[in-house]
């Protein structure tokens, strides 16, 4: 038996139909609505790949039930900003090299969005701490923490 | 339209990238895949300009995540004077690219990067020669800007002598280079070319490579690693929508579903009788089951003198067991593959370190002649060394085989942990011996380590379905910097080769180089608190007269962590807070990259809890090609093996691995990374040398000799966890 689920993706109506209710949100996103920003890592909430927004929080959509997504608003690394309209982050992240292989930046940037748009003046402690549950294996914290604190100086 | 072609689309509109690089081509028909030279010494095999002017570079050597794909773009752009917005590049795709080995052992600049440097330079000196001749003008006096040649008051361009037309010529290794002073974009900091794509979630990492008519499958592992699939009920995922297939075959057991949730669902609700096993050495008594492991060969790294002799007769004697854990590479994303039959033939795509090596086991695996085997690299998340993603590959084939349309496979983050190839138990026994003045008069080590190097890891859907395979273990090139750079009166270092492992063993980053330079400078730490000289000028003191290389990283790093002039321990050691400095040097496989640290620690003589503040690090690799390419290496180096130094151990029952996700297999987070200071060296003028492995060799020895001088105990067990802390602290 198939459910379809309605919600705003990165600002526009999106519906998936889904066999299975309990299916995470980062399938929807990646494969029903070809939103390959979020990364599946994991699946237990533990290194942050995965993250969107819903209703301006940041989440692990590996382990957030589709139907829990309902009439919610999401945003995806590729609704945050774009190269002609780039997020300060984004923009930051760019300026600081802030990368290497790339696969945990979309958590990076995602969870640094929610924390500055709640901390807009942090210490870099406070980005830290902020970012201790999104993992890196590459080793591009210094840059990452550089960026953040580059995007919350505008 | 198929997702290569959507995804040059998406760059074209998207404008900002200035570089569109494409990472595979799909084969236009089956007669299509080897019309391309590929032979490592045809110009050809490396470099294309087509009717427009625009550069392909086809290369062996793949970006995971390093940047390297940049500096290949940097080292065209420079010889061949043309801008690298025109320049796209072409990884790793054995249709396509020259075998240049796996992308592994710091090389890809080093080897593959200067082949592509003497590529660029032979195709330069022929198109000056073509452009002179229809000019009128003598070579001498040309110039070239942005690909077009100019002389005699008249210019041509790249694309009107050579557009599109193959090059026909042999490399020179010898071709003239750009000398240092004429250089302009090799050299100096270039943004990399990934990154816009990376932060707009733009990038297509293999993870999200999609094909037409393409299924989802998993593989089913088994709960214990020797255990064979006995029985497998089909009923029991009947449940589920979407399943197209169970496969079985010996102890390979995989579902393939039309979603990739349904596969997901799938693999976890599978019932599988499994046979029981428990093979495993019991973890606590790891280090006796090396020691007791039957050794397969011998090999002597170096010999110099007689240091069983010196030890005998010296005034003081030193000795000390050194180990380090079995680590998982751990990948941030897990392994994933794109497999598909066409025709009789299969093409996957993966993020494969070894694409030409990959092809050839694919083709063993499933009885193919490999010129029906094609191998295309897609970036993954960071590949550090020999992790799953060939392993997801031959998984992707097997499944994709099975049910006649392409399969996409990605791991679980418990597949990844728990099923990708190890690094290896690594212990090594160490002997010295001091005379009246503290010198060194003799050195013995002795590593107990596994047989093998560098090769092709056994695919391990081959090994569970009883498929051919090579059947020999590979744990990379381990018994490097066994030997040590000093001028030591009398050494030996002598690797016990042994026949087995308990875990399938690979290469991670800095395979052996990081472990013996571990034991050697740490124990050398040891040997200078026992003559009570200060540990920098102690290693000055053996450093050879002739390697003022190897003397400028340890100055430069002294100076730059103000290294003050003393002996270690630190004599006050009072508080609960102990803080203390280490340094140590590496000078790469004894033949290339130089480095020197610092670390400064911070241990809690109550908790154990131990916190590196800073690092220092003096880094000389000859010619940087992109210095903030290096630097972000550098980087990355330190603080991976911080992660491994002080955290990273696989555990294991006597059945299977037991650190499957990041709870039980922890790495190192934000607030735990130190304040980095970093010096890179340049040597334009000197041949280029690897960045992506050397820094991490020298992580853990400064870290034990930074606690060491805070506290005076000795760790002699990676990882150094805040249990081993207190047991030292203790016995101190």
């Amino acid at each position: 038996m198939t459910e379809t689920v309605a919600m705003m993706v990165n600002g526009r109506a999106a519906t998936v139909t889904v066999d299975d209710p309990q299916m995470p949100l980062l399938y929807a996103l990646r494969n029903d609505l070809g939103l390959t920003g979020p990364h599946y890592g994991c699946g237990l909430s533990q290194c942050g790949a995965c993250t969107v927004h819903v209703d301006g929080n940041a989440v692990r959509s590996c382990q957030m039930p589709v139907a829990d997504a309902a009439g919610k608003t999401i945003l995806t690394l590729e609704g945050l900003g774009t190269a002609e309209r780039p997020h300060p982050l984004q923009a930051a992240f760019i300026a600081e090299q802030a990368v290497q292989c790339g696969y945990c930046a979309n958590g990076m940037i995602m969870e640094s969005a929610a924390f500055l748009a709640k901390t807009p003046r942090p210490t870099e402690a406070q980005v830290r701490d902020a970012l201790v549950n999104n993992i890196c294996r590459c080793g591009t914290h210094p840059r990452v923490v550089a960026a953040v604190m580059r995007a919350s100086r505008g | 339209m198929n997702a290569i072609t959507s995804r040059r689309s998406l760059l074209q509109a998207g404008g900002a990238m200035l570089v569109a690089f494409q990472i595979g081509l799909r084969p236009r028909d089956a007669a299509a895949w080897t019309d391309k030279a590929v032979a490592a010494d045809e110009v050809a095999a490396f470099l294309s300009i087509d009717a427009q002017g625009a550069v392909t570079v086809f290369i062996g050597k793949v970006d995971m995540g390093t940047g390297v794909r940049t500096g290949f773009m940097q080292i065209a752009a420079e010889e061949l004077d043309v801008p690298m917005a025109r320049i796209r590049v072409v990884e790793g795709d054995t249709a396509l690219t020259p075998d240049q080995g796996p992308t592994y052992g710091s090389l890809s600049i080093q080897n593959g990067g200067v082949a592509l440097r003497a590529a660029c330079a032979t195709a330069r000196r022929e198109l000056l020669t073509m452009a002179a001749d229809r000019l009128g003008a003598p070579v001498g006096s040309l110039q070239v800007t942005e690909g077009a040649v100019s002389g005699g008051g008249r210019s041509v361009t790249y694309a009107d002598l050579v557009g599109g037309r193959a090059f026909t010529l042999k490399v020179d290794a010898n071709a003239p280079i750009k000398p240092p002073e004429a250089r302009r974009i090799v050299g100096r900091t270039v943004p990399r070319v990934d990154i816009p794509d990376k932060v707009f979630g733009r990038f297509q990492y293999v993870h999200d490579f999609r094909l037409p008519g393409m299924l989802h499958g998993r593989p089913v592992r088994p709960p214990a690693m020797g255990s064979t699939a006995e029985a497998v009920d089909e009923a029991s995922i009947r449940d589920i929508p979407g399943v197209v297939r169970v496969i079985h075959q010996g102890a390979f057991v995989g579902v393939v579903a039309e979603t990739e949730w349904a596969a997901i669902r799938a693999a976890q609700q599978l019932r599988v009788r499994w046979s029981d096993w428990a093979g495993l050495p019991d973890q606590a008594r790891i280090w006796a089951h090396v020691r007791a492991t039957p050794v397969a060969q011998v090999q002597v790294t170096l010999d110099r003198g007689n240091p069983a002799g010196a030890i005998q007769g010296a005034a003081r004697r030193v000795a000390a067991t050194y180990d380090f854990a079995i680590h998982s590479h751990a990948s941030m994303g897990p392994s994933c593959a794109v497999a598909e039959f066409r025709d009789g033939r299969l093409t996957t795509w993966s993020a494969s370190q070894a694409t030409h090596n990959l092809r050839k086991q694919l083709g063993m695996m499933l009885g193919m002649n490999i010129e029906q085997v094609r191998c295309i690299y897609m970036e993954g998340a960071g590949c550090y060394g020999r992790n799953g993603h060939e392993d997801a590959a031959a998984d992707a084939a097997l499944l994709a085989r099975a049910v006649g349309r392409p399969v996409r496979v990605q791991w679980m983050r418990q597949d990844e942990h728990g099923w990708d190839p190890k690094g290896p138990p690594h212990l090594v026994d160490l002997r010295a011996g001091l005379d009246a003045q503290g010198n060194i008069v003799g050195w013995e080590a002795d590593a107990f380590i596994p047989k093998g190097a560098g090769g092709n890891v056994d695919l391990t859907a081959a090994e569970l379905g009883g498929l051919p395979r090579e059947n020999q273990i590979h744990p990379g090139n381990i018994i490097h910097n066994l030997a040590l750079p000093y001028a030591f009166p009398s050494i030996k270092t002598t690797c016990h080769r042994l026949d087995t492992t308990p875990f399938r063993p690979s290469w991670i980053r800095t395979p052996g180089r990081m472990q013996n330079t571990y034991a050697n400078e740490a124990f050398l730490d040891e040997c200078a608190a026992a003559a009570g000289a200060d540990p920098v000028e102690y290693r000055l003191r053996v450093m050879p007269a002739d390697d003022p290389r190897g003397r400028e990283v340890l100055e430069r790093v002294a100076r730059l962590a103000n290294w003050q002039t003393r002996p270690s321990p630190q004599r006050d050691r009072t508080g609960d807070i102990l803080r203390g400095r280490g340094v140590t040097y590496v000078k790469y496989e004894l033949v290339r990259t130089y480095v020197a640290a610092v670390a400064e620690v911070e241990v809690n003589r109550r908790t154990g809890d131990i916190r590196v503040t800073r690092f220092f690090c003096a880094h000389d690799c000859g010619q940087m090609i992109n210095p903030d390419g290096v630097k972000s290496q550098v980087e990355g180096n330190i603080i991976h093996t911080l992660s491994r130094t002080l955290k990273e151990e696989l555990t294991y029952d006597r059945s299977t691995v037991t650190s499957r996700d990041w709870g039980s297999y922890q790495v190192i987070t934000f607030p735990e990374v130190p304040e980095m200071v970093i010096e890179l060296i340049d040597r334009p003028a000197e041949r280029p040398w690897g960045a992506g492995e050397p820094a991490a060799a020298i992580v853990p020895s400064a870290v034990t000799n930074a606690i060491f001088d805070a506290t005076g105990a000795r760790l002699r067990s990676v990882p150094f966890t805040a249990a081993k802390m207190r047991a030292a602290l203790q016995g101190a």
